[in-house]
């Protein structure tokens, strides 16, 4: 087996760890549930579900990675052989969101080509359905290949397994360490221009303003832990692997507190643009904030061009800006997610990094393009809610059942953490780790379960929600359950390497 | 803009970019230290 490639520096580190977690949904989703979920008061519970939940995992994550150093199947089979499966399902989780995620980011790309003119015209909403989409009437449908989205996915895979062959110093550092200044930078001209438009101030207000009736509300809780575990890629490997790459004296802690806050302060500037740019666009239409607050891809490829539409001047240019935040932004995120399970197969089958990033992404680029079909949208949607409803939250609270109750790994990862770290963590973790947390997950996973046996997600067909959701799901689960009583092919699990750190 | 809606975005700005700053501050320290 080739020898376990590291990060150059600590900067390095942290740049792809933050471009992991900052993605399309701190651009989309972070605005509209805080709106959704009190406002200004959502940061309340937020603030306390990053404290409590998302920094607790972030470091048992990052400890796990930097104590046994492999990807998540190795460095859980280090735990304990029993645990090896987890590993699996969390990289087959990761595996299914990256053959969908990718596809948004080719749409990304066409819609920056589409900014120079603002092509998408008048109605933003047939444009994109219609003539780039070219979306089935009906959910369930396939339809066949799209090629307009079929090219640019072809070049972000293109580009994804050619920064994952140059490897983690020369190819995931490089690039994340020229992306996320540059995106940072994208997004804070958007954001200084959003808040001098007219109406600005109306969509900040509507943003910012508490209502402070609803922090007594059990759900606006769970959105904040929602958003916090969906938002800082935790649960299922990415910063596990990522850490997995640190030198042997690398700090954990803050590494951790930095990450978090990065992930939550690009959250909070993400939200300022937006409800900027919809308290613009809502005074443009003489109606109420309320009435164009949006998120997700109807967000982002219907409304946002409908606001560069209305722009007083350089429309292209900022139409170009946003789009491309869009794919420096999911790009980061895309490499990050497909890295560990080119990690899971190099591990297990000891092969070179070369054959397992042609095996594992040429796999992924072929099953991407069932999402650049006629029907590939609604099977996207459906994918999306399962695998992360259902997949990435089980897998969460497995992985926090499994190490702090099960295999009672919490003082050692504890003693580790401290043993390298800047900042010392105390029982505080533990507890959150220990009960907080899995609480938490277990309300809403729950929850989850309850609503979907009321009805069908967005009232798809049943059959839809069969194979896109939970034979999906169910089948991640199968296949790690198979790989995991294959034997290892390397001698990396060798009782002598248990814990190389 | 409210007045409350200026408190929760300032509260919000100096909590979480003021947790950024202060964690890479520590870095500076820790690092400076050593």
């Amino acid at each position: 087996m080739e020898n376990r490639q590291q990060w150059g520096s600590r900067y390095g580190f942290i740049m792809a760890a933050v471009g992991s977690a900052v993605g399309l949904g701190n651009i989309w989703r972070f605005p509209a549930v805080a709106y959704e979920n009190g406002g200004g008061a959502f940061f309340l519970p937020y603030l306390f579900a990053l404290l409590t939940a998302g920094i607790p995992i972030l470091i048992m994550e990052f400890t796990m990675g930097h104590k046994y150093r492999g990807s998540a199947p190795l460095s859980l089979f280090r735990v304990n052989k029993k645990a090896e499966w987890l590993g699996w399902w969390q990289v087959l989780i990761a595996f299914v969101i990256c053959t969908y995620y990718a596809v948004i980011v080719a749409w990304a790309i066409k819609y920056t080509i589409f900014s120079f003119g603002t092509q998408w015209g008048a109605d933003p909403g047939k444009f994109l359905f219609g003539k780039v989409l070219k979306l089935s009437e009906k959910p369930g449908e396939i339809g066949s290949l799209v090629p307009g989205v079929v090219l640019p996915l072809l070049f972000v895979w293109a580009v994804t397994l050619f920064v994952l062959y140059k490897g983690v110093s020369k190819g995931i550092e490089k690039l994340n360490k020229i992306f996320l200044p540059t995106l940072v930078v994208m997004f804070m001209v958007i954001v200084v221009r959003a808040v001098t438009l007219d109406g600005a101030v109306e969509g900040l207000n509507a943003f910012f303003k508490p209502n402070w009736d609803m922090i007594l509300n059990g759900k606006v809780w769970v959105a904040a832990y929602g958003q916090i575990f969906f938002s800082l890629s935790i649960g299922f490997a990415i910063m596990l692997t990522y850490s997995s790459y640190l030198p042997k004296k690398s700090d954990i802690s803050n590494n951790a507190f930095i990450t978090a806050f990065a992930n939550s302060g690009f959250e909070l500037l993400a939200g300022i643009g937006v409800f900027a740019a919809l308290g613009f666009m809502a005074k443009q239409q003489g109606v109420p904030v309320d009435e164009v607050v949006s998120s997700g891809i109807g967000l982002a490829f219907v409304v946002f061009p409908s606001i560069i539409n209305e722009f007083p001047g350089m429309n292209g240019l900022f139409g170009v800006l946003f789009f491309l935040s869009l794919v420096f932004a999911g790009m980061t995120s895309l490499i990050s997610i497909v890295e560990t399970f080119v990690a899971g197969v190099q591990e297990k089958f000891n092969v070179s990094r070369t054959k397992a990033v042609l095996t594992g992404g040429l796999g992924a680029t072929v099953i991407s393009l069932l999402f650049a079909t006629n029907g590939g949208l609604y099977l996207l949607d459906v994918v999306d809610y399962f695998i992360n409803n259902f997949g990435v939250v089980l897998a969460g609270l497995m992985e926090v059942l499994l190490i702090a109750w099960f295999f009672k790994e919490l003082n050692g990862l504890q003693s580790h953490a401290n043993g390298v770290s800047d900042i010392q963590i105390g029982s505080w973790w533990k507890v959150c780790i220990s009960f907080v947390t899995p609480v938490v997950l277990g309300y809403m996973m729950f929850d989850n379960i309850r609503q979907n046996l009321k009805q069908n997600y967005e009232n798809y067909p049943t059959s839809l929600i069969l194979f896109a959701g939970l034979f999906v799901v169910g089948a991640t689960i199968v296949i790690a359950i198979l790989l995991s009583i294959k034997g290892w092919k390397s001698s990396a699990n060798t009782a002598g390497k248990k814990e190389v750190a | 803009m409210s007045g409350s809606a200026i408190t929760m975005m300032v509260i919000g700005m100096v909590i979480i970019w003021g947790g950024l700053a202060a964690s890479i501050l520590n870095v500076v320290r820790v690092s400076r230290k050593s």
